[in-house]
């Protein structure tokens, strides 16, 4: 027992448990921000795999890595405007339409894959990203090295959740999104766009969803495998539930997670017999019991998958 | 300016209810040519071979039945929830439940008289499946959760807990994989056609087609079912108990869903692996929109989908493109059918201003 205490344990647990939040994180905000405006994206888990995906393809053929976290971020903006298109133009129904969206986009990922690389025994790769360390806060005893040794993305994922805390709160942008996503008759009656807003989240919450998918093929992969996001969409839905809409608590979620899945990878690697399944597990149920205290408070955004029409009165 | 405004339609006349899900799949198959050509395709040679694949030969028509039983059940076993407006997004989870109920009765039923062994491991398996269907079920009726987040994570609890299981206590003895034993002889489906796959399974689903059709006809369970769906609030003041109907409507479509665990346990797979399923449960939920929530309609959706899926391997061979084009054709189709269906309930007005 005495390795778990041991400093250079902790320090790389820190260091992983970051690391593992980082595309949950990214993907919860961007689902935060579309429901906030009262659009359940249950396209998500199919926009992290076309985001890892494409990520991975335009760094391949073009050797910059930037631009494949751009062409992530891009095509996550594309299906999110394929969402809109469906779930806030058609109106159609928000559960389908998403994952009508997970569906094709997986089988989109994988299609286009297979197309550019048909099916090699070997892999291809990448040159991943490389971690930064940041001088003196990364000498802080124990907690440093593992905070402050990290991958670029995981830093931006760092300073996205008070970005997007200030932006839902803080400025008026933010309280067009929430009166939106709780009262859209509200909203239009006061001249707020209800399907411009929607839609314009939409693409956003896609395009840090295709971030986070990307996260896994350039940083914490280097190559792409076809269960390479093994249900951290899903993950990500969660955690806005259990995190109550609300970007820190979302992405406190989010850590316990990578935590979870950090320490399970570390207590294989020191041969204790704990089943990783059952770890893998603890995130789940606990949503599940935040479901039902959730389901007993009123802070899911009023209008969250009711389609928006005007009234035909007088049309 | 010109604007769009959406507008209700007339109720959809009967013969719309048929001619939509045949036009979304036409427009579908028109849509794939843009993959195919994407990948370089020639156009009819892939359409040819899609075909060809499928029914082309006695092999290719009898593997297309073997892939549409699953289909069938996890489409049935969604729509039967949906038309109660329980959304079930779970069919995944309760397949695996199922199969896993389904390992542990076949592995260990050696000293069971032979003739009980598979009936025993089927309502084993259907069971299990509506179990775990039913936790949601519950869920949603005594404490207000959400049915289609809940069902959903549900899913991977159970991988967790097949994952877990297979590394452990089920693994079979000496093996480092995670796979379980084989289950015994009298636990397998039989084989119903020489030289092919065609197993007593796709008549079990076939089966359940005309008991679904039944149910939701001629029983006063089915109206009640229905009428929970249409409008829930009227059916509790109407004198229906609304929780216990939606729980057995659960029940039931989990157990479905078992049945497809059940037969690609019993009758493909004859141990338990963790990719025991490619998604059918998912797979269920477009089968069962294209196929309007009705069993006949599933019945002809999920061969749909079982040609493309059969097909597309051997378009993918003769043509070079890949066989992944099947799942994108899954997911447009979708798209296209929710499409269709709007624009016939639903006209656009083009207003000037």
């Amino acid at each position: 027992m005495s390795e778990l205490l041991d400093i250079a344990f902790i320090s790389g647990l820190i260091g992983a448990t970051m690391r593992m939040a980082t595309p949950i994180i990214f993907a919860t905000l961007g689902e935060i921000l579309s429901e906030r405006a009262g659009v359940l994206n249950l396209g998500i888990e199919g926009i992290m795999l076309m985001g890892a995906m494409t990520g991975f393809l335009v760094t391949f053929t073009s050797g910059s890595i930037w631009l494949g976290v751009l062409a992530g971020a891009g095509v996550g903006m594309l299906l999110g405007l394929l969402m809109a298109f469906l779930a806030v133009y058609l109106g159609l129904s928000q559960h389908v339409s998403g994952l009508g969206i997970t569906l094709f986009a997986t089988g989109l990922a994988m299609f286009i894959y297979r197309l550019h690389f048909g099916s090699p025994t070997v892999p291809p790769i990448i040159q991943p990203f490389k971690q930064i360390t940041i001088p003196l806060l990364s000498e802080i005893p124990v907690i440093g090295p593992g905070l402050f040794t990290q991958y670029s993305l995981t830093y931006i994922a760092w300073l996205l959740i008070p970005a997007l805390s200030i932006l839902l709160y803080k400025t008026k942008i933010g309280l067009k999104i929430r009166t939106v996503g709780e009262n859209p008759v509200v909203a239009d009656t006061v001249g707020v766009n209800v399907l411009l807003t929607r839609t314009l989240c939409l693409v956003a919450g896609g395009a840090l969803m295709g971030i986070g998918g990307a996260f896994l093929t350039l940083a914490h992969q280097n190559m792409f495998l076809i269960d390479v996001i093994g249900g951290r969409g899903w993950v990500a839905i969660a955690m806005v539930i259990f995190g109550n809409w609300d970007p820190l608590k979302g992405a406190f979620g989010a850590l316990i997670f990578g935590f979870l899945d950090a320490l399970q990878l570390r207590l294989q690697g020191l041969g204790i017999a704990v089943s990783f399944h059952i770890f893998l597990m603890i995130p789940y149920l606990l949503t599940i019991v935040a479901l039902i205290s959730v389901s007993r408070k009123a802070s899911i955004p009023a209008s969250l998958l009711k389609p928006y029409r005007r009234e035909e009165k007088g049309g | 300016m010109i604007r769009f405004r959406i507008i209700k339609r007339k109720p959809l006349p009967g013969w719309a209810k048929i001619v939509i899900p045949i036009a979304a799949i036409l427009a579908t198959l028109i849509l794939s040519a843009i993959p195919i050509l994407m990948a370089g395709g020639h156009l009819w040679k892939s359409y040819y071979y899609l075909f060809y694949g499928a029914l082309g030969t006695r092999f290719n028509l009898l593997e297309t039945f073997v892939k549409a039983s699953p289909l069938l059940l996890t489409g049935l076993a969604v729509a039967f929830a949906f038309r109660a407006k329980f959304w079930n997004i779970g069919a995944e989870g309760q397949l695996l439940a199922g199969a896993l109920a389904a390992t542990v009765l076949g592995v260990n039923l050696g000293g069971v008289p032979q003739p009980f062994v598979l009936p025993i491991v089927i309502i084993g398996g259907f069971l299990a499946g509506g179990i775990w269907a039913a936790i949601p079920a519950i869920l949603k009726t005594k404490l207000k959760v959400d049915d289609v987040v809940s069902t959903l994570l549900l899913n991977y609890v159970m991988i967790h807990i097949m994952g877990a299981l297979l590394f452990g206590p089920l693994q079979q003895p000496g093996s480092s994989w995670p796979r379980s034993a084989a289950i015994i002889k009298a636990a397998c489906y039989p084989i119903l056609l020489p030289r092919s796959r065609f197993h007593m399974g796709i008549l079990i689903a076939f089966f359940v087609v005309f008991v679904i059709w039944f149910i939701n006809q001629r029983t006063t369970f089915g109206y009640r079912s229905k009428a929970v769906g249409v409008n829930i609030r009227a059916a509790h003041f109407g004198g229906i108990n609304t929780t216990s109907v939606i729980i057995w409507t659960a029940l039931i479509s989990g157990g479905l869903a078992g049945l497809a665990g059940v037969g690609e346990l019993c009758a493909i797979q004859y141990r338990l692996i963790m990719d025991i399923s490619p998604g059918y449960g998912y797979s269920g939920i477009v089968i069962a929109m294209l196929g309007n929530l009705h069993p006949v309609g599933v019945l002809f959706s999920s061969l749909f989908f079982s040609v493309i899926i059969v097909g597309a391997q051997t378009m993918s061979r003769m043509t070079g493109v890949p066989s992944y084009i099947a799942e994108v054709i899954q997911g447009m189709s979708l798209m296209v059918m929710l499409i269709f269906l709007l624009f016939t309930e639903y006209k656009i007005k083009v207003m000037k201003k």
